[in-house]
C-alpha cells in the first residue's frame, strides 16, 4: 500500500501539543495532548469519542487554531451519501450547457461538449474533495459519524487511508498535502472495527475538577475563583446522579455566564433553584436533582 | 515472560525482560486480550510503533499513547488501566522517591521510631495524615500514601509460601470511612449541615475516599504479582466487561453501569425498526413537485419528487417476568422497555409473577425507572396467590383481558427464564398469541445449556415461538441488530 503524502509533524514534543492548544484557548490534559500529539507524529486520523458537551469540536477547531490551518468540516447525518460528501456534478449548468450549444448555431460538436461538461468548472466540490484538494494547512473535522449511515464509513475508509478520490470523468485525485483528520462520534453506534483500526482512538469524559475549574476560569475570566471552585463541585455532584442528560462543559460554562450576568455571587439553594435550568434540561432531571442535593 | 520478580523498579520500560522491549509489549497486548478486549494485529504493530515515538520516561505518555492505538471503546479504559500498572509498574522504592520530592516530613513515619511526639502508634500517625490528605484531595499525594500505606500495613507475616498483601488490612487499620465526619466538617468549614453543600461536600468525600481504595488496590496487585507473577494476578484483577455481566448475577453497582448502556441500545432498537419504515420503494409521483422543480433545468424532469409513503407506527408489546428469579434480568428489561417508551408511542409493557397487569402506566417518558420499579411491586396487580411463576396462569390472564392488543401489526416480546414451577405452561395460549403478531421473540436470561433443565419449560417455548439466549447486554446487542 502505498504510504499517504508524507508531512512534516507540527508539533515537537507533547507539551508543545498543550502548549500551543492551550494558547488557542483549550486546555488539554495529559491524554488528550499526548493523543493528539501521536496521531500528527503518526500522521492518523483522530478519533475523538465522549458524550455531547465535552468539547470535542472545540479540539478540532482549537487544533486549526493551533497549527494555522483552515478548519473543512463535514457534518454528518443520516441519508449523508457521496453527493454530499465528496463530490457532485453540477448537473443543473451541465443541461444549461448543452442546451446552450444547441441553442447557437455554430453547432459545437459533441465531443467538445462532453469535455466540457466534465470540467473543473461544473464540479462540485464538497467537503472530502476540498480537503484532498488544499495545498494550505487543513484540519477535516468529520463531526459526528455514528449518525452516518454505515455506507458513509466505507467511503471514508477509502479517503482517510489513501488520501485519493477517484472521479472517473476526471481521474484521480491526490492530496499534495495530507490534511490533519479529526473524526468526532457520541457512540450512539458502534463504528466499524476497521474505520476505528485506522484511527488514533480519544475517549473524552467529563474533566478531572481541577481542570474543570481552569477551563472555567479561561473561558470566563471575569468569575471569582471562589465561585468557580463552587460551581465545579455543584456541577460533580450533579454528575454521580443517574441523570438522564449529566450536565457537560459547555453547560458549566453557561452556568459560570449565567451566574455572571445575574451577579450572583455565591452559588446557594437559591441560587441554584433559579438557574438549575442553564445545566439540567429535562423535567425529571431536575426534580431529582433537588431531591438528592436537597433544595427545597 | 514474567519479570524477574527482584526487579520491578526498573522505569517504566524495563529492559530485563526477555526478548526487550518487544517481548515485554506483546506479553502486554496478549494479557489485554485475554481481557476480552479485541486488539488486531495491526493494532499491535501500531503499539510498537507508539513506542518509538513516545517518551519511555514519562509513564503517562506511556499510558495514553498505548491506550489510543489499542483501544477502541471508552468502557475498555478501567480494565487497561489495571493491566497496565501492573505491566509498567512505578519503581518499587516510593520511600526515596519521597525522601527527594517531600518535604513535609513524612518519611518519619516510615523511617523514625516515635520520637517524643506521644506514644502514637503508625497506624494512628497514618491515619491522621490520610485525614489531611483526603481533606486537601491531592490526587496524586493520595496515591503516594497509598502506596506507602500498603507497604506498613498491608503486609502478612512472612511464610514459607512467601508474603502476602491484603488491601483489607490497609482499610482495616486505617478505616477510612470513620473520617468522614471529620472531613465534612472541614469541608463545610463552619456552614450549616444538612443543606445543599453537605450532600455535595458528601459526594466529593465518597469520590476522594474510592479513589484511595483504587489506589491501594493497584499497589497491593502490583506487589503481589511481584510475589506470585503477573499473569496470575492479571487473571484476578480484572473485572469482566459491562457488556459481558450476566444479567442473572448483576450486583447492585453493576446496575448503573447497565443502566448506561440501555440509552444506546434502546435507540438502536428504535432505529431499527423505524429504518425498516424508511427504506424500500418510495411513495407515489408528486406530479406537481416534479414539474415545478424541472423549471430549474429547463423543463427537464431530471429529479422526480414523490409523496412520502404512509409511516406504518410498529407497535411493540413486551411481556415480563418480574419474580425474583430473575430479578436483575427484568430490571434491566424494564429499563429498556422506558427507554423504548421515549421512542415510540406504540409500546406496551406487561409484566407478570402468576397474574398479568400492564405496567405501561409506570413508564410516562420521563419517569424515573428505579421508581417505576418500585411501584410496579407495589401497586400493579402481578401476584394472584403466592408470587411465584406461574406461566400458563399469566399467559391466560394476559390473552384473557386484553385480547384485542397482539394484532397482526405487533411485534411481541416475551421476557422471562421459562421456569413454570412444574405448573402448565400455557403452551396452546402462548402459540395464539405467537400465531396473531406479526413477529414474537422470547429473550431467556439463562444459558442455553440449562433450558430445559428442573422446572425449566424453555425448551417447550422455544418449539412456538422463536426463543435466544440474551445473558447479557451484548447478546441484547446482537439480537437487536438481527431484527
Amino acid at each position: 500500500m502505498p504510504r499517504p503524502p508524507t508531512q512534516l509533524p507540527q508539533f515537537s514534543s507533547v507539551s508543545d501539543v498543550a502548549k500551543r492548544l492551550s494558547a488557542a484557548g483549550y486546555l488539554t490534559d495529559k491524554q488528550i495532548a499526548t493523543t493528539v500529539f501521536l496521531a500528527d507524529r503518526l500522521g492518523k486520523p483522530l478519533l475523538v469519542e465522549g458524550p455531547a458537551g465535552t468539547g470535542k469540536t472545540e479540539l478540532a477547531k482549537a487544533l486549526a487554531a493551533a497549527t494555522d490551518a483552515e478548519l473543512i468540516r463535514l457534518q454528518c447525518y443520516e441519508g449523508l451519501d457521496e453527493a454530499r460528501a465528496l463530490y457532485e456534478w453540477n448537473y443543473k449548468k451541465q443541461l444549461l450547457r448543452i442546451q446552450a450549444s444547441q441553442a447557437s448555431a455554430d453547432g459545437a460538436d459533441w465531443h467538445s461538449v462532453h469535455d466540457d461538461i466534465f470540467g473543473e468548472e461544473f464540479l462540485l466540490s464538497r467537503p472530502l474533495l476540498t480537503a484532498i484538494r488544499r495545498t494550505e494547512p487543513t484540519v477535516l473535522l468529520i463531526d459526528e459519524t455514528d449518525k452516518a449511515d454505515v455506507e458513509v464509513e466505507g467511503l471514508l475508509l477509502e479517503v482517510l487511508s489513501d488520501f485519493q478520490v477517484t472521479i472517473p470523468e476526471l481521474g484521480t485525485v491526490v492530496a499534495t498535502r495530507r490534511p490533519t483528520v479529526v473524526l468526532t462520534s457520541n457512540a450512539t453506534r458502534e463504528l466499524s472495527e476497521a474505520l476505528k483500526r485506522r484511527c488514533l482512538y480519544l475517549s473524552l469524559d467529563y474533566p478531572s475538577a481541577e481542570r474543570e475549574r481552569e477551563i472555567v476560569l479561561s473561558r470566563v475570566p471575569d468569575l471569582a475563583p471562589g465561585l468557580a471552585e463552587q460551581l465545579v463541585r455543584t456541577i460533580r455532584a450533579l454528575r454521580a446522579l443517574e441523570l438522564k442528560k449529566s450536565p457537560s462543559i459547555s453547560e458549566t460554562l453557561d452556568w459560570a455566564q449565567t451566574l455572571l450576568e445575574l451577579g450572583l455571587d455565591t452559588l446557594d439553594e437559591t441560587a441554584i433553584g433559579e438557574t438549575l435550568g442553564v445545566v439540567l434540561k429535562h423535567a425529571s432531571d431536575q426534580e431529582r436533582a433537588a431531591a438528592e442535593l436537597r433544595l427545597n | 515472560m514474567a519479570m524477574p520478580a527482584a526487579q520491578p523498579a526498573a522505569p517504566a520500560a524495563g529492559p530485563a525482560a526477555p526478548g526487550g522491549l518487544a517481548g515485554h509489549l506483546d506479553g502486554f497486548v496478549r494479557a489485554i486480550r485475554d481481557a476480552g478486549i479485541p486488539v488486531g494485529i495491526s493494532q499491535a504493530v501500531d503499539a510498537a510503533e507508539i513506542l518509538t515515538v513516545v517518551d519511555l520516561l514519562d509513564r503517562e505518555q506511556l499510558r495514553h499513547g498505548l491506550a489510543a492505538v489499542l483501544l477502541q471503546r471508552g468502557n475498555q479504559r478501567q480494565i487497561y488501566d489495571t493491566l497496565f500498572d501492573l505491566w509498567w509498574p512505578l519503581g518499587d522504592r516510593p520511600a526515596a522517591v519521597d525522601a527527594d520530592g517531600d518535604t513535609d516530613g513524612s518519611e518519619a513515619v516510615t523511617l523514625d521510631a516515635p520520637d517524643g511526639e506521644g506514644e502514637l502508634d503508625p497506624a494512628q500517625r497514618l491515619r491522621e495524615e490520610l485525614a489531611r490528605l483526603l481533606a486537601e484531595g491531592d490526587e496524586e499525594e493520595l496515591a503516594r500514601f497509598a502506596r506507602r500505606a500498603v507497604a506498613l500495613l498491608g503486609q502478612t507475616a512472612p511464610s514459607p509460601s512467601g508474603q502476602s498483601w491484603f488491601s483489607y488490612r490497609v482499610m482495616r487499620a486505617l478505616s477510612p470511612d470513620s473520617l468522614v465526619s471529620s472531613l465534612l466538617e472541614g469541608l463545610l468549614a463552619g456552614g450549616e449541615r444538612g443543606g445543599m453543600a453537605e450532600q455535595v461536600a458528601r459526594g466529593e468525600i465518597r469520590e476522594r475516599l474510592k479513589s484511595f481504595k483504587d489506589a491501594v488496590d493497584t499497589e497491593v496487585r502490583r506487589r503481589q504479582a511481584d510475589e506470585r507473577g503477573r499473569d496470575r494476578i492479571a487473571k484476578s484483577a480484572v473485572k469482566p466487561l459491562a457488556d459481558q455481566m450476566d444479567f442473572l448475577r448483576a450486583q447492585q453497582g453493576d446496575l448503573a453501569e447497565l443502566r448506561r448502556m440501555v440509552a444506546p441500545l434502546a435507540r438502536r432498537l428504535a432505529v431499527r425498526l423505524s429504518a425498516r419504515r424508511r427504506m424500500g420503494r418510495e411513495g407515489r409521483l408528486d406530479f406537481r413537485k416534479t414539474v415545478r422543480a424541472s423549471l430549474g433545468t429547463g423543463g427537464v424532469p431530471v429529479v422526480t419528487h414523490h409523496r412520502p409513503r404512509k409511516i406504518h407506527k410498529p407497535e411493540l408489546v413486551v411481556l415480563c417476568d418480574i419474580s425474583g428469579s430473575v430479578a436483575g434480568f427484568s430490571h434491566f428489561t424494564l429499563m429498556l422497555t422506558q427507554a423504548l417508551r421515549e421512542h415510540f408511542s406504540g409500546v406496551r409493557a406487561f409484566a407478570f409473577v402468576d397474574s398479568t397487569d400492564e405496567v405501561t402506566r409506570f413508564f410516562s417518558p420521563g419517569a424515573d425507572v428505579a421508581d417505576a420499579v418500585r411501584r410496579i411491586g407495589r401497586e400493579a396487580d402481578v401476584v394472584a396467590f403466592e408470587g411465584h411463576s406461574d406461566y400458563g396462569n399469566a399467559l391466560e390472564v394476559f390473552a384473557d383481558r386484553w385480547p384485542t392488543v397482539v394484532g397482526p401489526k405487533t411485534s411481541l416480546m416475551v421476557l422471562g427464564d421459562g421456569r413454570t414451577n412444574y405448573r402448565p405452561p400455557g403452551l396452546p395460549v402462548l402459540a395464539d398469541l405467537v400465531q396473531r403478531s406479526r413477529s414474537a421473540h422470547w429473550l431467556n436470561p439463562e444459558p442455553r445449556r440449562l433450558w430445559g433443565s428442573g422446572d425449566s419449560a424453555a425448551l417447550k417455548y422455544a418449539e412456538v415461538v422463536d426463543m435466544v439466549e440474551c445473558r447479557n447486554a451484548a447478546q441484547l446487542a446482537d439480537f437487536v441488530t438481527t431484527l
